[in-house]
């Protein structure tokens, strides 16, 4: 799936993401919800105003998951295990709600990044973010 | 037809006047060769795509790329009848180039992502909306002819 450039690519792409988890996850979700309106359903109990305290938060938690994700593509089952079942059992999102919310983070990559966001480094977040998507869909049935 | 706000139209036509038609063109072409390379299989007479510093720099590759995003500029100037301003080119992809139209939606986000990462803060979750609905609103009619 992921060779060892795109690994490398991908690590190297998150250093720009350090200590910006919030300000992203909170963009890349606020982008969602304005873009593909129909994922706000998964929200009715959100203050879904821009900046709210509730998409910060929740934006943060998202984007540090995924740098877990980051630290561990080599095991990624394991790594995701109990964001799999929570997924599968407790939230039962859609999946194909994780590919919008996977497009809406490559767009942040691509605002903060620019030109750092070279075409190598979109396809290696393209397979991520994909295989990410699959792993917490994998206990769905 | 599809119905578009003033705000949206401001979106859509204020960006696309600061857009280097060449450039963004020739990148979304590449970046959809390299991202999906699945896409090269409508390009097999295009010489050399067998890396992604290949694609960049293949002149077949950027000279149609700027075709493309040209031709997606009719759209712009005609947002109230994109259906009729690509009947001709829908019948073209389906007839002549064999086409499947998810390749289509697979363009247009690699266009916003283009957009995205040359206007960066500009580019705003509305700004961002407008230009979705824009491609997907393309990406329809180029399919509307398909039989």
């Amino acid at each position: 799936m992921l060779n060892a450039d795109e690994k490398q690519l991908i690590k190297h792409a998150w250093e720009k993401v350090l200590g910006h988890q919030e300000d992203f996850g909170a963009e890349a979700l606020e982008r969602m919800f304005t873009v593909y309106p129909q994922t706000k359903t998964y929200f009715p109990h959100f203050d879904l105003h821009h900046d709210s305290e509730q998409i910060r938060h929740h934006g943060k938690k998202v984007v540090t998951a995924l740098g877990d994700a980051v630290r561990h593509m080599d095991n990624l089952s394991e790594a995701l295990s109990e964001l799999s079942n929570l997924h599968a059992y407790n939230l039962r999102v859609d999946p194909v709600n994780f590919k919008l919310l996977s497009h809406c983070f490559q767009v942040v990559l691509a605002v903060h990044l620019a030109d750092e966001y070279t075409p190598q480094v979109h396809v290696a977040y393209d397979k991520f973010l994909a295989a990410v998507s699959a792993v917490l869909a994998e206990k769905y049935r | 037809m599809v119905h578009w706000t003033a705000e949206e139209k401001h979106h859509i036509t204020s960006l696309w006047a600061k857009v280097n038609v060449e450039a963004c063109g020739s990148e979304a072409l590449a970046r959809l060769l390299i991202v999906y390379p699945w896409t090269q299989r409508f390009f097999s007479s295009f010489g050399n795509l067998s890396s992604a510093e290949a694609i960049l720099h293949n002149p077949q590759v950027h000279a149609h790329g700027k075709k493309v995003l040209t031709s997606f500029g009719e759209a712009v100037k005609n947002l109230d009848h994109i259906k009729q301003t690509f009947a001709t080119l829908s019948k073209l992809h389906c007839e002549k180039l064999h086409v499947d139209p998810e390749n289509f939606k697979l363009l247009g986000n690699i266009l916003i992502i283009v957009l995205a990462s040359h206007f960066a803060k500009e580019f705003t979750p509305a700004c961002q909306a407008a230009w979705q609905k824009l491609v997907g609103a393309v990406a329809h009619a180029l399919a509307l002819g398909y039989h």
